[in-house]
């Protein structure tokens, strides 16, 4: 569904991205993993084109978006979650969800914000707060709902689990199996290989900008010298 | 009592037409980044457009028709500039937007010339409301109370705009995050046109009605575009309950200051200001800009080359050609050369802080200007000699850079911009409003050279040699220590402070040695000229600089010289047609969108294209840019 074939990105002169190409099938959860500034986040923000991939080719349910502006591709029903959550803190919660809001699109569930409340129940007391009085686990939360508001069929998540207390991990591990169930296909960043066996079918680890190892979650279970190498523990 | 109540109407009604242009400007700002500076054009063209509809549509439904109709065709046409002119350099450093929104301004100003003529046109009075009514003893213009309910409605409209519909929410959030707003599916030229067409409306309508109490004249553009930028620094920027209470506040203390110190009205705001800043740079309601976070700073300059002996030599054959021109020019041509090398003077002091230190100046007519009066004053009052008069000068310009500077140069980027604007504006008011010692609009006459420099050729060897002096000088301290600290706080201001540099003060240190060199050229003008009028302290003197600095190329040592020479030939041929400042501006805009790198950059990009080795990596960098 999703497709990298040989990206090259930078920022500004720095070559970040080296000819990376990975795959995401229909209805899979693919974990994207790798130490601190590895690329994964630069991996996401090219689909998204948040930056620009010098070359190479990014297809989406067989359309080339490469050079399409971020909001084509999120007209395309691709949703991008941004590690930094980026919450519009001057804007309540449920203004929050109209942001995010399109219209309904087919062959992906459709999301109203009563709906959103019932997966995250956290927010529903507090629709009316400001997004910047929020903590750290209702802001996932929010910025997650924010992105499902747009009704995707493929979800990225930019290290969903970064920096939350144990309990909401496993809510946020949670959501995305459910999410899964509905249909969505999901590509995640992940520090953290606990929270990947959770959720994912497949993994990529990725080193210096460049695709290390590529294989099913249990087969990196298994492979510890792979573990070792790539992944802090 | 009833006094005081008519006066605080009276305020509220003139704030108005305030509160309406500074709420458009801030809407534009919030979401594009972008400060438009031909905002004041808007409003102007709002009361033309307006006073031309009116004599089409009669009677009571077409007044307030026209009054709409013109709020319409403005925010067309800051449409019409949004797409045409802002578009292609929204990822152009904030720079190249100020210059671009300038030259709008000058095409504006010749088009309304060339549609309505150059007389002051007197508004029709509001059918209905042409009466006064009694509070008390004390009369109050009926249609004051319009302009109050006006700006109540707009208020309360805005709120529910920004409140209550999806665009509003959207426009809200693209205040805050533009491009997460993108990626969330919005397409965001929608929103900056849709801004840009309602900030510009706003501002139409704030023109056209104030049509019956202000009229409609030529002078409306930069008359407004002082006290926007002084309601929305203190304000906030994007704020628009900020511009509402500090359009209050303006207007209210310069009713009050007419009746209390009828002298000092124009001072007084900027006194307002500088208050609200010292206790919170960012006004009232705004917040802090947090650097870079908007992604115009453009892409990093190429470190100084030392002097190539190639352009030592071409650099002394300049002074040799300079020095010879006399025995072979005309007394014209001296007169024009010493045009050149004043401007020269005055926009090099310009590019040592906008070029090397980042910091874009728009009022640095202040200093040039403020130079010539010191040096003018002083011979006038104490019978001073020339020499002494431009010994002095400098000084007083320096001063005058010490305290604006002591303001601004806590404030970064558009901020900074709209802020020396701003002062410049208090210095140029000083001199407008204080008759008995500036002479006022009059001017100071009669203040010519001693006697030795007194012939034209003298005087062009003396501006030769002062003028070339101080270009050197500013040159020299570029590659000196404080010209590499003060490179270093432009291109990273937290770098800079961990390698134990107190940015703000080199900043500081930087506007005042370039106040004082811009002072100096001031004081060769005044003496060249003989006389000085305020108009030498005028937002279109700050923006000779900046063009000329803007055209050799900002990031080029020389450009401000080649933008110099350029500038003063080109005016002295373009001032020759009457609709110059429509060539000129169009030019600008021209420049901007397809020469960023300005006439430096043009002969470098000749040079890469057909001589020496092309530079791989500079490639490399457009390419990833
Ligand atoms: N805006 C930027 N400008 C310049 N360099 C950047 C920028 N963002 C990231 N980098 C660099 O790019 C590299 C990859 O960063 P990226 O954010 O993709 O890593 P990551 O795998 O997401 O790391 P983390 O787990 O810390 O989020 C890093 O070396 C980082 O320093
Ligand atoms: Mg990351």
């Amino acid at each position: 569904m999703l497709e990298l074939e040989r990206i090259n990105t930078f920022y500004g002169r720095a070559h970040i991205l080296h000819d990376l190409s990975l795959s995401v099938s229909d209805g899979e959860v693919v974990a994207l993993l790798g130490r601190n500034g590895a690329g994964k986040s630069t991996t996401l923000k090219s689909i998204m084109r948040l930056v620009g991939a010098q070359s190479g080719r990014i297809t989406y349910g067989g359309q080339d978006i490469t050079a399409l502006p971020a909001h084509r591709i999120a007209k395309l029903g691709m949703g991008y979650v941004p590690e930094e959550r980026r919450i519009f803190t001057d804007l309540t919660i449920l203004e929050n969800l109209e942001v995010g809001r399109q219209p309904p699109r087919q062959g992906a569930p459709d999301w109203t914000p009563e709906k959103l409340f019932e997966l995250f129940p956290n927010l529903e007391e507090r629709r009316n707060n400001l997004g910047g009085a929020m903590s750290g686990g209702e802001q996932q939360m929010l910025t997650i709902a924010r992105t499902l508001m747009g009704n995707p069929k493929f979800l990225l998540l930019d290290e969903p689990s970064e920096g939350l207390a144990p309990v909401i991990v496993e809510q946020v591990a949670f959501t995305i199996r459910e999410l899964k169930k509905l249909g969505l296909t999901i590509l995640l960043s992940e520090q953290n290989l606990h929270f990947a066996k959770l959720v994912a079918d497949r993994a990529y680890i990725i080193e210096r900008g460049a695709v290390q190892y590529d294989g099913t979650i249990e087969e990196l279970e298994r492979d510890e010298a792979v573990r070792n190498a790539y992944l802090s523990v | 009592m009833d006094f005081f109540i008519v006066q605080i109407l009276t305020g509220l009604s003139n704030a108005a037409a305030l509160f309406l242009v500074a709420s458009g400007l801030s809407i534009i700002f919030g979401v594009t980044r972008v400060v438009n500076f031909s905002h004041g054009s808007f409003y102007m063209l709002g009361a033309f457009i307006a006073y031309s509809l009116m004599t089409v549509l009669p009677g009571f439904i077409g007044f307030w028709a026209s009054i709409l109709l013109a709020g319409v065709a403005v925010g067309v046409i800051g449409l019409i500039v949004e797409l045409g002119v802002l578009r292609p350099i929204y990822k152009s450093p904030e720079l190249f937007q100020l210059v671009a929104t300038f030259g709008v301004i000058l095409v504006i100003q010749d088009l309304a010339l060339l549609i309505w003529g150059p007389d002051d046109l007197i508004g029709q009075r509001a059918p209905g409301f042409e009466g006064v009514v009694k509070i008390g003893d004390q009369l109050l213009p009926s249609y004051d109370l319009v302009l109050i309910f006006l700006s109540f409605l707009v208020l309360g409209g805005l709120w529910f705009l920004f409140n209550k519909t999806r665009v509003g929410i959207l426009v809200r959030a693209a205040t805050q995050d533009r491009e997460m707003v993108g990626a969330l599916g919005v397409n965001q030229s929608w929103l900056f046109s849709g801004v840009f067409f309602l900030g510009s409306a706003l501002a139409g309508i704030g023109g056209a009605a104030q049509l019956p109490k202000g009229g409609a004249d030529l002078l409306m553009d930069f008359n407004i575009l002082a006290p926007v930028f002084v309601v929305v620094v203190i304000g906030g920027m994007g704020s628009i309950p900020g511009a509402f209470v500090a359009a209050l506040l303006i207007s209210e203390l310069n009713v009050f200051g007419v009746q209390f110190l009828p002298q000092s009205t124009l001072v007084l705001m900027f006194v307002v200001m500088a208050v609200v800043l010292i206790f919170r740079p960012w006004g009232l309601f705004g917040r802090p800009e947090i650097v870079g976070s908007h992604g115009s700073q453009g892409p990093p300059e190429a470190p100084l080359r030392a002097f190539s002996g190639r352009l030592w030599l071409a650099l002394a054959a300049a002074v040799i050609a300079l020095t010879a021109v006399p025995f072979f020019g005309g007394t014209f041509l001296q007169v024009l050369l010493a045009d050149v090398i004043i401007a020269c003077l005055f926009a090099t002091s310009l590019h040592f802080i906008l070029g090397l230190g980042g910091l874009v100046s728009f009022g640095h007519a202040a200093t040039f200007g403020g130079g010539a009066y010191a040096a003018a004053l002083l011979v006038q009052f104490s019978g001073a000699s020339m020499e002494l008069a431009m010994l002095f000068a400098p000084f007083a310009a320096g001063l005058l850079a010490l305290v604006i500077g002591w303001f601004c140069v806590r404030l970064s980027g558009v901020y900074f911009a709209m802020l020396t604007l701003a002062f410049a504006q208090v210095v140029w008011s000083v001199a407008f409003q204080w008759g008995e010692v500036t002479g006022g609009d009059d001017g100071i006459l009669g203040i010519w050279p001693s006697a030795w420099a007194s012939g034209t050729t003298a005087y062009y060897y003396l501006v030769l040699t002062v003028g070339l002096s101080g270009i050197a000088t500013l040159l020299f301290m570029a590659y000196t220590p404080f010209g590499y600290a003060l490179r270093g706080g432009r291109d990273s201001a937290l770098r800079s402070e961990a390698i134990g540099i107190n940015v703000r003060l080199v900043q500081w240190s930087a506007f005042i040695f370039a106040g004082f060199m811009s002072g100096l050229a001031g004081a060769l003008f005044v003496f060249a000229k003989g006389s000085i009028f305020p108009t030498e302290l005028e937002i279109a003197r700050s923006f000779d600089a900046l063009i000329i600095v803007f055209l050799g190329g900002v990031q080029s040592l020389f450009g401000p010289l080649a933008g110099g020479v350029v500038f003063t030939l080109l005016q002295d041929w373009l001032s020759r047609f009457e609709y110059w400042r429509l060539f000129l501006g169009l030019m600008i805009i021209g420049i901007v969108i397809l020469l960023p790198n300005g006439l430096v950059g043009v002969g470098q990009w000749l040079r890469g294209r057909f001589g020496g080795p092309s530079n791989k990596l500079e490639e490399a960098q457009e390419e990833a840019g």
